[in-house]
């Protein structure tokens, strides 16, 4: 019984620490894009490893790097 | 309203943005939260390339966008003759950095809009004809 209650513990210990683990990683991840919005309501979205995305990134990171004057 | 006000009510407004910028839209800067004027003229003429670079990106008719990477956001908006930049941190919420920015560009345009305030030419002749009461 006491056997039992214990295991139930550690299972229930481990099954936390795993979901903790899993909903960190899904909040954190924060991927790179670019997103242009047109005056007619509609939206284009580029991703980081995009042609445009690539092509686009680099002036933001230069604006970012201006406005905190690194 | 003026546009370093207009650019004072919308950092404290927004707890967002770190930084930004009021500009026309070739560059050429109106108010910016930086001390530094200089600073404020390299993010305005960085946000006016990648505007422009994004316009031909796309297609006609581009008003805003958002550029995330890992250190932080973009946020450039623009209407016929302003555009504002704006720096954040990681993972903004999207629509409300957006939202303090239109409002900011609104702002500055209904104060160029309103038309300046007119000065009466009253001549003695005229002042002396007027009823009592009138000025």
């Amino acid at each position: 019984m006491r056997r039992g209650r214990i295991l139930t513990a550690i299972v229930l210990a481990a099954a936390s620490y795993g979901a903790s683990k899993v909903w960190r990683k899904r909040t954190a991840r924060h991927p790179e894009h670019v997103d242009l919005y047109f005056e007619d309501g509609s939206m284009l979205s580029f991703p980081g490893d995009s042609d445009e995305g690539d092509r686009l990134l680099p002036l933001a990171r230069q604006v970012l790097s201006s406005a905190r004057d690194l | 309203m003026e546009a370093a006000q207009a650019l004072a009510d919308l950092t404290e407004v927004s707890s967002q943005i770190e930084s930004a910028v009021l500009a026309d839209t070739g560059g050429t800067v109106l108010a910016a939260t930086y001390p530094d004027p200089k600073r404020g003229e390299r993010v305005a003429q960085t946000a006016a390339d990648l505007l422009k670079s994004a316009r031909s990106a796309g297609r006609e008719g581009l008003v805003q966008l958002e550029a995330a990477t890992s250190e932080g956001s973009i946020f450039v908006v623009r209407d016929g003759e302003h555009l504002v930049a704006a720096v954040t941190g990681t993972q903004p919420t999207v629509g409300l950095v957006f939202y303090d920015l239109k409002t900011c560009l609104r702002l500055v345009g209904e104060e160029a809009e309103q038309p300046a305030p007119k000065r009466r030419r009253t001549t003695k002749k005229q002042q002396a004809s007027a009823p009592e009461g009138e000025e």
